[in-house]
Parts: structure tokens; C-alpha cells; sequence
């Protein structure tokens, strides 16, 4: 099928991309703007690698048309780094970022948590990560360096140390 | 790899989608979060040449309420905007909890209420919800629209009276009853995130002397279709509630299930299972009847 152009707004820089109907936003990232944070995993939705926010929710990428994101702000693991989410280093220092595949979709589940839950209880850290299979580390560290992320996100917009 | 090659269309008018549909009825599917279709056509067990996205199409995404009209989901709405929305949580608590605990979040943030309908899998978790609330679907084409009850929809896993040029516009749920509860609970296995081994739907409504003026229960995962209870609902009507009545109208929730053996779970087992459900679901209905 006849290729079209779309607009992808990543990470807050803008690309323009020639996609076929039927690839989704996970190839579009990995392979034509080379943004390979994001991980392929099952394919269908299922274990959390491919995990983006779209508009600021979390997706799975793996079953999103690429078509289907034209005009839409997508922010991916290099985002958050770039963007100095407290959560990728509090991941480092709890010990919560050992597996290298799994750990960029969790960190943007993270992320979509934060947004929506400036507190969270274990309950909805929980429910939060209830979309990711098998992390290498465990849960309880996840949990507690989300905990941090969210007191760091209160202090700085409380003015404190940033 | 080798690419399953389909067409998108993004029409922003519902009179262009509908055109879309007729024009390419023999091999077009609805595209909306697209979690339940892009699986199979990407791993070519389902061959559509055209897929019509609505996503692009205005209004249809709302969720209203009105004290006497009821709830209305527009196609859509998102499960988790559906579970978020106050009026759910309030009036429609068997509705909210499935799309509140159905899936991931990333995929209630892309699935539509609407889409879990149209898939008309036997375990749809809201389709068990929405039966247990008497809900019905608004189907639209180019020449019109028809209301069809819920419990009239499916025809078998994967089947339903809808049309190929056909799509669901909205689904419309009447306001429930003054002292009236409802409750949905789902039995997953971990790891599982995809379908439920079984979910059990339930509605009570109170007369004002406490006995049972209305009954729904609705059963997931355990018949070719997610289909109501009609033998337990007419045993619980007119009765005063209690522990024992619960008891046999769980029972007779187990004699209108046919459940299979799969990797998930054995029949045994979800039949054993309906019947802590169904005692459960009951349980939280009256409670929540007598809160109201």
C-alpha cells in the first residue's frame, strides 16, 4: 500500500516520516528515527517492553499504527532521560534498573503513574506496573524507587533542590 | 519479515466512515484501539483489506450521563476513560470495576468499550458487565440506525447480528432503580493479563419491604458467548435476600454455564468458580442496594 507522511512529535522534536498503513509506531521509533529505547517484546500488547505515552497516556507501541499518530506527542525512555524524570536515576539508585529490556517500558509506566497519581500508595504502584511481565529486579525495588521519584517531583515543584 | 498490507482510512465524519464501510463491506473491519485486531493481522490470521479508523472521528468518543435518559458510551471511549468517568463509578459499579481490571493500563488506555462488544469473545469482561446492566447498542449504517438489546447481540465466539457496513455508534444503559446494586468479579490467572478464566456480572434491585424486585446475572468465560442466567435470575425474584437463596441462585448461575477445558483453566474449575462468584457478585449487589 501507497506510503504516506506523516508528523510525529518525539520526545518534543518534530519528524516528518514516510510510513506504509500497516507498520506500527514501535518499528516507526526503532527503525526510521532510530530511537531504540523502546524494546519489542510479545507483539501483542501483553509483557510492557513497547510501552510509550501517546498524548501523555501509556500505549503499547507494538499495537499502535503509526498512521494512526500523526500530529500526536509521543515521549519515549530517551525522553525521559533527556527530559531529567527523576525516576531514571532514582531507578539506578534503588537497584531497580538491572534488566536492560524490560526496564524502558517500566519506566514509562512509571512516568504515566506520576502523572496521574502525584502520591501513589503500594495499591496503585501496583495496578500502575499490573501491565509489565517478569521485571529483573523484582518488584519491591520498583516500588520503592517510584515512591522516591514522587517525593523528588513534589520537592522540585515545591521549589526545592532540583 | 513479510508485511500483512491493508489500507487505513481516517474519515472525520461519521457520514464518511459509514461510506467507507459500505464501499469496502467485503473485507473491512472498524479499527479503534485496534489492541484486538492488530495481533491477528499482523500475524495474518485475519486477512481485511481495509481497516476504517474512527479515531479521528468527532463526538464519538463521549461518555453522557442523565438521571432519566441513563448512561451513553460513545464508540470511542476509551476503557479507562470509562472507568475514570464519576457518573460509571457512582451509578454503573459492575461496568466500571471491568474496565477498571480487564487487560493493562496501556491497553484500557487504548480499548474501547465498544471494541470489546464487537469482538464478542465469550470472556468479554464489559460485555458481561453491560449484560448484567440491560444494556443496548445504537448500530448505525449509511441508511440508518437500529437499537439491539445486548443479550440479543452475540451469536457465537467471535459472532454478532452486526452487518459489515455496520458499526457500533454508541451503547446506551438505562439509569439503574432506586435500591439497586451491582457488582462484577473476574477470576484471572497471573501472567494472564489477556482474558479472564471466568467473570461473574450481577444487578439487584429492593422493593421497599427488602425483597427482590429485580435480578440480572450475567457469566463470562464459560459459554460459547457471555450470556445472562435467566433460571437464577427467576429464582431470586420476589424473594426475601439471604445466604441461602444466594447459594441456589449461584447454583443455578453453574447450570447455565458450559464451560470448556484450556490452557487457562479446566470446566471443573471455572464451574467451581462461577458458583464463588456468583455468591460473591450477589453478596455486593444487595449490600450496595441497601446503601443506595
Amino acid at each position: 500500500m501507497a506510503k504516506r507522511i506523516i508528523e510525529l512529535v518525539v520526545n518534543r522534536d518534530r519528524y516528518q516520516v514516510a510510513v506504509a498503513p500497516e507498520r506500527t509506531l514501535l518499528e516507526v521509533l526503532r527503525e526510521d528515527l532510530r530511537l531504540t529505547g523502546t524494546k519489542r517484546g510479545c507483539g501483542e500488547g501483553t509483557c510492557g517492553a513497547c510501552t510509550v505515552l501517546v498524548d501523555g497516556r501509556s500505549v503499547s507501541s507494538c499495537l499502535t499504527l503509526a498512521v494512526e499518530c500523526h500530529q500526536r506527542e509521543i515521549t519515549t525512555v530517551e525522553g525521559l532521560a533527556s527530559q531529567g524524570h527523576p525516576l531514571v536515576a532514582s531507578l539506578a539508585a534503588h537497584g531497580a534498573a538491572s534488566g536492560g529490556f524490560g526496564t524502558p517500558g517500566l519506566l514509562m509506566s512509571a512516568a504515566d503513574l506520576l502523572s496521574r497519581h502525584p502520591d501513589p500508595g503500594p495499591q496503585e504502584i501496583g495496578e500502575g506496573l499490573a501491565g509489565h511481565l517478569a521485571p529483573g529486579t523484582g518488584y519491591g525495588r520498583l516500588a520503592a524507587a517510584i515512591a522516591a521519584s514522587a517525593r523528588e517531583l513534589a520537592d522540585r515543584k515545591a521549589g526545592g533542590p532540583a | 519479515m513479510t508485511q500483512p498490507r491493508f489500507e487505513v482510512h481516517q474519515p472525520t465524519t461519521l457520514e464518511e466512515a459509514l461510506d467507507l464501510l459500505a464501499r469496502h463491506r467485503t473485507s473491512v473491519r472498524v479499527l479503534a484501539g485496534g489492541t484486538a485486531l492488530l495481533p491477528g493481522l499482523r500475524a495474518g490470521s485475519l486477512a481485511v483489506a481495509h481497516l476504517v479508523s474512527v479515531n479521528r472521528v468527532r463526538g464519538l468518543r463521549q461518555i453522557g450521563f442523565a438521571e432519566d435518559d441513563g448512561l451513553v458510551i460513545g464508540a470511542g471511549a476509551r476503557l479507562s476513560e470509562v472507568a475514570d468517568h464519576s457518573a460509571v463509578q457512582r451509578h454503573y459499579p459492575a461496568l466500571a470495576a471491568a474496565c477498571r481490571e480487564m487487560a493493562t493500563p496501556q491497553v484500557r488506555h487504548m480499548a474501547t468499550v465498544a471494541g470489546n462488544l464487537a469482538g464478542a469473545a465469550p470472556f468479554a469482561d464489559a460485555a458481561v458487565a453491560l449484560l448484567a446492566h440491560q444494556a443496548s447498542l445504537v448500530l448505525v449504517e449509511r441508511g440508518g440506525r437500529r437499537q439491539v438489546e445486548l443479550d440479543r447481540f452475540f451469536t457465537g465466539p467471535g459472532g454478532h447480528v452486526m452487518e459489515p457496513m455496520e458499526m457500533i455508534e454508541a451503547i446506551r444503559v438505562p439509569a439503574p432503580p432506586r435500591r439497586s446494586g451491582s457488582c462484577y468479579r473476574r477470576l484471572a490467572s497471573p501472567g494472564r493479563v489477556d482474558r479472564p478464566v471466568a467473570g461473574v456480572a450481577g444487578f439487584l434491585t429492593l422493593d421497599l419491604g427488602g425483597g427482590i424486585l429485580g435480578a440480572r446475572l450475567a457469566l463470562g468465560g464459560v459459554a460459547s458467548i457471555p450470556r445472562r442466567c435467566p433460571e437464577a435470575e427467576a429464582l431470586l425474584l420476589g424473594q426475601k435476600p439471604d445466604e441461602a437463596l444466594f447459594r441456589r441462585a449461584a447454583a443455578a448461575c453453574v447450570r447455565a454455564a458450559h464451560p470448556a477445558d484450556d490452557p487457562l483453566a479446566s470446566a471443573n474449575y471455572r464451574r467451581l468458580m462461577v458458583a464463588v462468584l456468583a455468591e460473591r457478585v450477589l453478596k455486593a449487589c444487595l449490600a450496595r442496594a441497601l446503601e443506595a
